[in-house]
């Protein structure tokens, strides 16, 4: 069911304020969700004032550097600072993006951050991904095929049909866009998500594969698939420029598709 | 009692360092997200205009059953729809019906498989907003016209 409001104990107070050190001339606000299991109170929101002349340009950079020099309590995940891992996703200014790939100077004001929305949290920015793993598992995410393999090659695919895995197979699954999504956030136990139904389209289009009709089958269902209502916000935040939501509706096509 | 229990539930309890049990707080989500970004901002019209237009048409039934009830029943209608209210009412009806119709057209072209990258998800966001505005005043133009 959607609740707009957080729970009691999700509601977030004002928290600590770490000055810029003396002298700094280009200082920025970082307003950072922190919750901490161990001290028994609600989230907060703590505030670092870091000089720019003495960061890198990432948000990635600013975090880094706080947990370095100012607070090493802060917790967040990141790997390769480059794109690539999808670890460090997070809801910056209002959006959900990496971490390591949005510079500092897109956002006016106050760096506001918060983990990825409408999820348990494990620690500050950390949120628990077990439902959303769970469901990636559950679309089989790997080639199906009854026929071997030719047994002097691979299995071969003409260029068009390579094609159409492009826009598909470069998602890293940062969940970015299945927790910017309304319907993920008030029906997540049951919808798929645009991450997850991207990934099942991935295998659906792949001409390798073998298990097309199964993997329709298995998403014909009014909650695992049809809460998308094509609102759109996960193509908007992907910070990989992906589509999930023509993942979406590709899916959709082919199963009114094969009705007639 | 809820029979259907929300399977999310057991990922919102986590461990202390001691080890002990610890409920864990859900992070925050219309309180923090860019909600009046187009995408999401348009799909929400979409779903309140729906159900203006749901009401709309209680009115217009019950403008109907006024019609069939008789001279007095109708007169006391058509005297709440003319008033400054109801005329605003029907003001808010039109371009809810307007706006409903163009973003229904915008999902019907999504269902055909078009428009789904986001310069043109905006490109058609912004046609649907224009055009209701247009849609709207060229429907009450036309009705003054024509009264």
């Amino acid at each position: 069911m959607a609740t707009f409001t957080l729970p009691k104990n999700s509601t977030i107070s004002k928290g600590k304020h770490y000055p810029a050190p003396h002298g700094a001339k280009k200082v920025r606000s970082f307003k950072i969700y922190r919750w901490n299991p161990d001290d028994g109170e609600n989230p907060r929101t703590d505030t670092y004032d870091i000089d720019l002349d003495a960061c890198g340009p990432m948000v990635l950079d600013a975090l880094i550097k706080i947990k370095n020099e100012v607070d090493t309590t802060l917790t967040f995940r990141r790997s390769c600072r480059e794109g690539i891992c999808g670890s460090c996703s997070m809801n910056i200014d209002g959006l959900n993006t990496l971490a390591c790939l949005k510079p500092i100077e897109d956002v006016k004001g106050e760096v506001r951050i918060h983990p990825l929305p409408h999820m348990p949290v494990v620690k500050d920015l950390v949120p628990d991904l077990s439902q959303i793993y769970a469901q990636l598992r559950s679309v089989e995410p790997w080639l199906k095929a009854d026929t071997p393999p030719p047994p002097d090659g691979e299995r071969l695919q003409s260029k068009e049909e390579r094609a159409k895995l492009d826009g598909l197979w470069e998602c890293i699954l940062c969940f970015c866009c299945s927790t910017a999504c309304p319907s993920y956030w008030w029906n997540g136990d049951r919808y798929l998500g645009p991450a997850v139904l991207l990934q099942a389209y991935r295998w659906i289009a792949d001409s390798r594969d073998e298990a097309t009709g199964e993997r329709l089958d298995a998403l014909e269902d009014p909650f695992k698939l049809y809460r998308c209502h094509t609102i759109m916000n996960c193509a908007r935040t992907c910070p990989k420029g992906l589509n999930p939501g023509q993942a979406i509706g590709e899916i959709k096509k082919m199963l009114a598709e094969r009705q007639v | 009692m809820s029979i259907m229990q929300d399977s999310r539930e057991a990922t919102m309890v986590g461990r202390r360092s001691d080890g002990t049990p610890v409920r864990r707080p859900l992070s925050p989500h219309l309180q923090v997200y860019d909600m009046l970004q187009m995408t999401s901002a348009l799909s929400i019209s979409h779903r309140i205009t729906g159900v203006i237009w749901s009401v709309g048409a209680a009115v217009m039934v019950w403008w109907l059953v006024a019609a069939a009830s008789g001279p007095e029943a109708f007169a006391t209608v058509q005297w709440f729809l003319g008033s400054f209210i109801g005329i605003l009412f029907l003001m808010g009806l039109t371009g809810a019906a307007w706006f409903h119709t163009l973003a229904g057209v915008r999902h019907l072209l999504w269902d055909a498989g078009w428009g789904y990258d986001i310069p043109t998800v905006y490109k058609t966001g912004r046609a649907v907003l224009v055009g209701t505005g247009v849609l709207t005043a060229a429907t009450w133009l036309a009705l003054l016209m024509s009264w």
